[in-house]
């Protein structure tokens, strides 16, 4: 199914003005605050009718003002899973998984219960309250609820915000899981480029209500315009090769092998690794006696200065790009020129674990 | 020198205890929705004429109740314009009959009732309701399956403060249903009855008791239903 959003809507001092596609898979909504990222998923949910718009998912009308169609959001069969977990608080674990359930057709309901609850491991929260369940507890519920619901479109509004660094850690691979076994389209809002790094097949980045970038996640996050110098970010595809005893996991990239504090999934299984273009440096020698491990070769084919003494600079290396974000001064002394070969310089321990999301990157929308 | 229990009351007094409870459950239960629908309209929607609303509502807090009671009579009283119109088409009469009681406890009990129930849902997060309209509940199943159960102890908190104030009604309902013995005659008319004929201090004392007791239990009842309400619904 895409989903094909156009809308415009007037604050009082900001507009939005959007009009972009989903395709299946995750769409991440990506922008800081006050974008209009929120505005944009309560257009999709009902939660708010804008002044103009057509919301289409395939040939399912959600919205339409020129022809007079608003779908209330009882209608819509959207499961929304908000910053906030918004559980029920007079109701069990259980009543808050089933409520949505309650009110779908029958033949939405192809999520069993006890899938959903084995899938989120929520099994033993099931007769307790939404009142003594923490955080993240909380957040996997809600995801249940909204999965349960028998929903067409997921939407989820920056559903870690609200989390501590350890709980994103527990949920981040819940929404991984959703995006490789359940069929249905995600729209995800956040404002982090790791979340957007280790989620998006598609991002959509906003900046003061328009669309600054759309694209997948390895050519937005590497779009300085889109992210900003200091977000800017390369995604890579690895395959996992193998967990040594030193603590060290051992990758293999199409640019070459990449030494990471170890990761969660096994050998043999392909993820997504994000690398923040500030972790990297240059160099045109191939260094020797170093000490960080992951040295990438590849070929300069763009070279951004940036208005302040930062500059992009980026490599192709087979198929994969590395952004490094380094001085104007050094671009200048070291002659670095488009078409040159370069050496890409990453400390292992540079690398934080919500950097490595599981996985393909190229075909995940297949 | 014992007390016979048994005829610790003497009839009329019972009377006017049975009657004014039943007088003041009825007044309760029968304004009940409509008490909620006013104060949900109050909290939550914006309309032409909501400050007016609010002000009629509030009206019998401020008015002399007997001001209330002969508006009552001017409007419900058998020549009145509602009360002909109902004597005529329906055979009701509410004046100086038990269901004029019934109407007069009600309208003054009104106030605190959609106050109690107003602060309630002023207090419910208007996003848990969104989120339930997302999880495909219409309007009125949010109100009955999240709204409603999320405001029931202040709705429960109202009901017995209306309780409390139709029990201790006197000032409208002598005005507008008199007081007849039986028919219109609640705990506060019987004990102003006893004390305007010689001896009636101990019957009257007697009521006072009863109306205290009344008074008490209903007040330590809200406070423990609303309590364990609270708590069922706070999810701990």
């Amino acid at each position: 199914m895409t989903l094909q959003i156009a809308v415009r809507h007037a604050f009082k001092g900001f507009d939005l003005d959007v009009g972009i596609e989903a395709p299946p898979g995750v769409t991440v909504l990506f922008g800081p605050s006050g974008s209009g990222k929120t505005t944009l998923i309560n257009a999709v949910a009902g939660l708010l009718q804008p002044d103009q718009g057509r919301i289409v998912a395939d040939d399912w009308v959600l919205l339409d003002s020129d022809a007079r169609r608003f779908l209330p959001p009882h209608r819509r069969r959207i499961g929304y899973i908000f910053q906030e977990g918004r559980l029920f608080p007079h109701l069990t674990v259980r009543q808050n998984l089933l409520y949505g359930r309650w009110f779908a057709p029958r033949d939405a309901r192809s999520e069993s219960l006890a899938r959903v609850v084995e899938m989120l491991g929520i099994g033993a929260l099931l007769d307790r309250r939404p009142g003594a369940l923490s955080g993240g507890e909380k957040q996997r519920v809600a995801i249940g609820r909204a999965l349960l619901s028998g929903p067409k479109l997921i939407l989820a509004d920056e559903p870690l915000a609200a989390l501590d660094e350890a709980r994103k850690a527990e949920i981040l691979p819940y929404f991984e899981r959703l995006r490789d076994e359940v069929s249905v389209p995600i729209l995800y809002v956040s404002h982090s480029s790791s979340e957007v790094a280790r989620l998006a097949t598609t991002v959509v980045a906003l900046k003061a209500g328009r669309v600054v970038a759309c694209g997948p996640p390895a050519q937005v996050l590497g779009d300085v315009a889109a992210v900003g110098a200091r977000g800017a970010a390369s995604v890579l595809s690895a395959r996992v090769v193998a967990h040594h005893p030193d603590g060290l996991s051992e990758l293999v990239t199409a640019a070459g092998p990449l030494w990471l504090p170890r990761v969660a999934p096994a050998p043999g299984a392909t993820i997504r690794v994000r690398i923040a273009a500030q972790d990297v440096i240059l160099s045109r020698e191939r260094p020797q006696g170093l000490s960080a491990l992951n040295i990438l070769s590849g070929r300069i084919i763009e070279i951004r200065l940036g208005d302040g003494p930062g500059a992009i600079v980026t490599l192709a290396m087979s198929g994969d790009r590395l952004s490094a974000r380094i001085t104007r001064r050094s671009v200048e002394a070291m002659a670095l020129e488009p078409g040159q070969t370069c050496h890409a310089i990453i400390k292992s321990v540079a690398f934080a674990p919500d950097d490595v999301g599981t996985g393909q990157l190229h075909d995940a929308a297949n | 020198m014992g007390i016979d229990w048994s005829n610790w009351l003497g009839p009329a007094e019972w009377q006017a205890v049975r009657l004014s409870v039943r007088v003041s459950l009825w007044a309760t239960l029968a304004s009940l929705p409509l008490g909620i629908f006013i104060a949900y309209a109050l909290a939550r929607w914006e309309f032409p004429g909501k400050q007016v609303l609010n002000g009629i509502v509030h009206l019998p807090l401020i008015l002399p109740p007997v001001v209330t009671g002969y508006l009552l009579l001017l409007t419900f009283g058998r020549r009145g314009t509602v009360g002909q119109f109902l004597d005529e088409w329906f055979g009701i009469v509410l004046s100086f009959r038990w269901t004029g009681a019934v109407v007069a406890a009600a309208i003054m009990a009104f106030p605190l009732m959609v106050r109690a129930i107003r602060l309630a849902i002023e207090a419910v997060d208007p996003k848990l309701e969104a989120a339930a309209s997302t999880l495909g509940a219409s309007k009125p199943w949010v109100f009955v399956t999240v709204t409603l159960p999320l405001i029931l102890p202040g709705v429960i908190a109202g009901a017995i403060l209306a309780f409390a104030k139709a029990i201790g009604e006197f000032g409208a309902t002598i005005t507008f249903v008199s007081n007849i013995p039986g028919q219109t005659q609640t705990i506060p008319s019987a004990i102003y009855a006893f004390l305007q004929v010689p001896g009636g201090q101990e019957a009257a004392s007697r009521l006072v008791i009863i109306a205290v007791i009344i008074a008490m239990a209903a007040l330590l009842l809200s406070e423990f239903v609303a309590r364990r309400v609270a708590k069922l619904v706070a999810g701990t």
